[in-house]
C-alpha cells in the first residue's frame, strides 16, 4: 500500500487516538475529534505501533513517521505512568519499610556510627581535657557565642514564640540541608559522606567537652536531650544512604555501573526519605521543646532518654513480623 | 560507457552511523520510539530562566515577610528550603517532568525508558544536584554531561533519567497539486523516501536550492534541468505516495 492510502484509510484513528491523549494529558482536545473510551486505550495504542511499524518497514516519509512516533511517545508515557501514591503508602513506609531497609544495611549502618560517633568522643575527651583545643576549630567569637547561649542564670530570658519559630525554620533549612548533602556527597567514592560524618563527629564533640568543661551541664545537656536522638540518627542514616552511592561506584560488583549506581539510589533516596521525616521531627522539638527553659530538668532527661528507647526499638524491631 | 541501468543507486551517498542525539528506546510493544536528548546549553538557559523564577519569589516573599519579624523569618527559610531542594521535583511530577524554565525551552524529563519520572528518580536527580553544583558553577555536573552518552550529569546517572526534547506538533505537509508520473527506474526503499522527503520540503528551501538537489538526480529527471527538473521530481514522489489515482 502506497503513503496516501495508508494515511487516508488511518486518519480518523489517529485523530480520534489524539483527542484521546489530549484529554489524559489535561490539554484542551480538538473539537472535531471525539475521544475513545478509556477501555479502548491500550488495544488503540497496540494499533498505533503496528502501523508505525508499517510505516517505518515500508519508509513513509518523515513527516508522517514523525507524527506517528509523537503519537506512541505520548501514549507509552500515559499507559506508563508510576501509579500514584496515595498517602497511606507514606505511613506504611515509615512504620515498615524504613526500619527494615535500615537493618538490611546493618554494617554499613555500625560503620557510619562508628565514623560519627568515634570522632564525636575523641574530640569531646579531648576538649573536656583541654579546653583550649576548642580554639583550633572554631573563632574567639563563636566560642563566645556559644557559650552566651548556654550559660546558667538565663531562665528568665525565655525565648518568644517568634523566635521558636524562626529557629524552627533555620534548624529545617540547615540540618536537613546537611542530611540531604551528605547523602548527595556520598557518590563521590563515598569521600564526601565519611568527610560529612566525621566533621560533623568532630564539631559537636568539641562543643560539647567544652560546655562540659566549663560547667554547663545542665543547661547544654537538657537542650540537646530531647532532639539528640533524633539528629544524630538522621545524620549517621543519610551517611550509609550516601555510602551506598559511593560503593556502587567503587565497587560495582556483577553490574555496569551506572546500573550498580542506579539501584543503589533507589535503595539510598528511600532511605533519605526516612531521614527527613527523623530531621523535621527533631527539629521540631529542638525548636519548640528543647528551648523552653522552663520544663524542669529531670521530664527533659527523661523525654530525651524515652527518645532513644523509641528509637532503638523502632529501628531494631518495627515491622519485624508485618507481612 | 553505459552501466546496466537496472540496478544502480540514484545517490552516490555513503551512510556512516550518523552522529546523532537521538536516543532510541524499545518499549514493551516491540516498537522503538526516538527521543531526542537535549544538551549542557539548553539546559543551562533553562536553569538560569528557573533561577530567576526561584529567587525572584523569595526576593517578593522576603518583602512581605519582613513585616511579621521573626516568625516571618523562619517562615522564609522554610520556604527557602523547599524551593532549594524541591522546586524541580514538584513540577517534574506534577507537571509533564518540566520546570517552568524547561517548560519555556521545550524540555522535558523521562525515565531512561521515555516513562514519565516517578518520584524516586526525581528526589535522586534534584538530591544529587548538589554534589552536580560542585566544586562550582555545576562542574563535576557539566563534566559528567559531555563524558556521559546521553547528556547525563550525574544526578541523571543515578536516577537513570534523561532531559529530552519535546517535540512541537509534527506540521502535516502536503505535497503540491499536480500531475503524477512513475519513476523511470526502480528506485529502492530508502530511496523512494528521499524523493518523497525533497518532495514534501520543498516548500523549506530556496528554489536554487531545490534546483541544485534536482541535478543531482540526474538518472530520475530524464535530462530536464531547473524547475521542470523539480517538477519532474515531484510528479514522481506524487506518484511513489499514491495520489496518482
Amino acid at each position: 500500500m502506497k503513503q496516501r492510502p495508508f494515511e487516508q484509510r488511518h486518519a480518523a484513528d489517529w485523530r480520534a487516538f489524539a483527542a484521546t491523549l489530549d484529554r489524559l494529558e489535561r490539554r484542551k482536545p480538538d473539537r472535531n475529534a471525539a475521544s475513545l473510551p478509556m477501555a479502548e486505550f491500550p488495544a488503540a495504542y497496540r494499533r498505533l505501533c503496528q502501523q508505525l511499524s508499517i510505516a517505518r518497514a515500508r519508509c513513509y516519509s518523515g513527516p508522517l513517521l514523525d507524527r506517528l512516533n509523537q503519537l506512541a511517545l505520548r501514549a507509552h508515557q500515559q499507559l506508563y505512568r508510576a501509579p500514584r501514591q496515595r498517602g497511606r503508602a507514606m505511613l506504611d513506609f515509615l512504620l515498615v519499610d524504613f526500619p527494615r531497609r535500615v537493618r538490611a544495611d546493618a554494617r554499613l549502618f555500625w560503620l557510619c556510627a562508628a565514623l560519627f560517633y568515634l570522632p564525636l568522643l575523641g574530640m569531646g575527651v579531648a576538649v573536656h581535657q583541654s579546653p583550649e583545643l576548642i580554639y583550633s576549630l572554631l573563632s574567639p567569637e563563636l566560642v563566645t557565642e556559644i557559650e552566651e547561649n548556654y550559660a546558667p542564670g538565663q531562665e528568665a530570658v525565655d525565648r518568644a514564640a517568634a523566635d521558636d519559630l524562626a529557629m524552627f525554620g533555620y534548624y529545617i533549612h540547615n540540618n536537613i540541608g546537611i542530611g540531604f548533602r551528605t547523602f548527595a556527597s556520598g557518590i563521590l567514592l563515598g569521600v564526601g559522606a565519611v568527610l560529612m560524618l566525621v566533621l560533623n563527629g568532630v564539631f559537636i564533640g568539641a562543643i560539647s567537652g567544652y560546655l562540659t568543661a566549663r560547667g554547663y551541664i545542665e543547661t547544654f545537656y537538657t537542650f540537646v536531650a530531647g532532639h539528640g536522638a533524633f539528629e544524630l540518627t538522621g545524620i549517621v542514616l543519610a551517611g550509609v544512604a550516601g555510602l551506598k552511592l559511593g560503593w556502587a561506584v567503587a565497587a560495582p560488583g556483577r553490574f555496569r555501573r551506572t546500573e550498580a549506581l542506579r539501584r543503589a539510589a533507589a535503595e539510598g533516596v528511600r532511605l533519605m526519605i526516612g531521614v527527613a521525616a527523623l530531621l523535621v521531627l527533631a527539629a521540631f522539638i529542638e525548636a519548640f521543646w528543647s528551648s523552653n527553659r522552663a520544663i524542669p530538668t529531670a521530664t527533659k532527661y527523661a523525654v530525651g532518654g524515652a527518645g532513644w528507647l523509641m528509637m532503638i526499638v523502632y529501628l531494631g524491631w518495627a515491622g519485624r513480623r508485618a507481612p | 560507457m553505459p552501466g546496466n541501468p537496472t540496478r544502480r543507486s540514484i545517490l552516490t551517498m555513503s551512510n556512516p552511523a550518523l552522529l546523532d542525539t537521538i536516543r532510541y528506546v524499545e518499549t514493551p510493544e516491540g516498537i522503538t520510539l526516538k527521543l531526542r536528548v537535549a544538551g549542557p546549553m539548553a539546559r543551562a538557559l533553562a536553569w538560569g530562566m528557573d533561577s530567576l523564577i526561584r529567587y525572584g519569589a523569595l526576593w517578593g516573599l522576603s518583602m512581605g515577610l519582613v513585616l511579621l519579624g521573626w516568625a516571618g523569618l523562619g517562615v522564609w527559610l522554610i520556604t527557602l528550603f523547599l524551593i532549594e531542594w524541591f522546586y524541580p521535583v514538584v513540577f517534574e511530577i506534577y507537571a509533564d517532568g518540566a520546570t517552568p524554565g524547561k517548560k519555556a525551552l521545550g524540555l522535558q524529563v523521562v525515565l531512561a525508558n521515555g516513562a514519565p519520572v516517578d518520584w524516586p528518580a526525581a528526589l535522586i536527580r534534584n538530591l544529587l544536584r548538589a554534589v552536580d553544583f560542585l566544586p562550582a558553577f555545576y562542574g563535576f555536573g557539566v563534566a559528567a554531561l559531555l563524558i556521559s552518552r546521553d547528556f547525563q550529569r550525574l544526578g541523571d546517572l543515578a536516577a537513570g533519567t534523561l532531559v529530552i526534547y519535546r517535540d512541537p506538533p509534527v506540521k502535516t505537509l502536503a505535497l503540491p497539486p499536480g500531475p503524477a508520473l512513475p519513476p523511470p527506474l526502480p528506485l529502492s526503499a530508502a530511496e523512494q523516501q528521499w524523493l518523497i522527503d525533497f518532495a514534501e520540503r520543498g516548500s523549506a528551501l530556496n528554489p536554487e536550492r531545490q534546483e541544485e538537489l534536482a541535478a543531482l538526480l540526474a538518472d530520475c529527471t530524464s535530462g530536464l534541468r531547473g524547475v521542470a527538473a523539480v517538477e519532474r521530481l515531484r510528479a514522481h514522489a506524487r506518484w511513489l505516495v499514491g495520489e496518482h489515482s
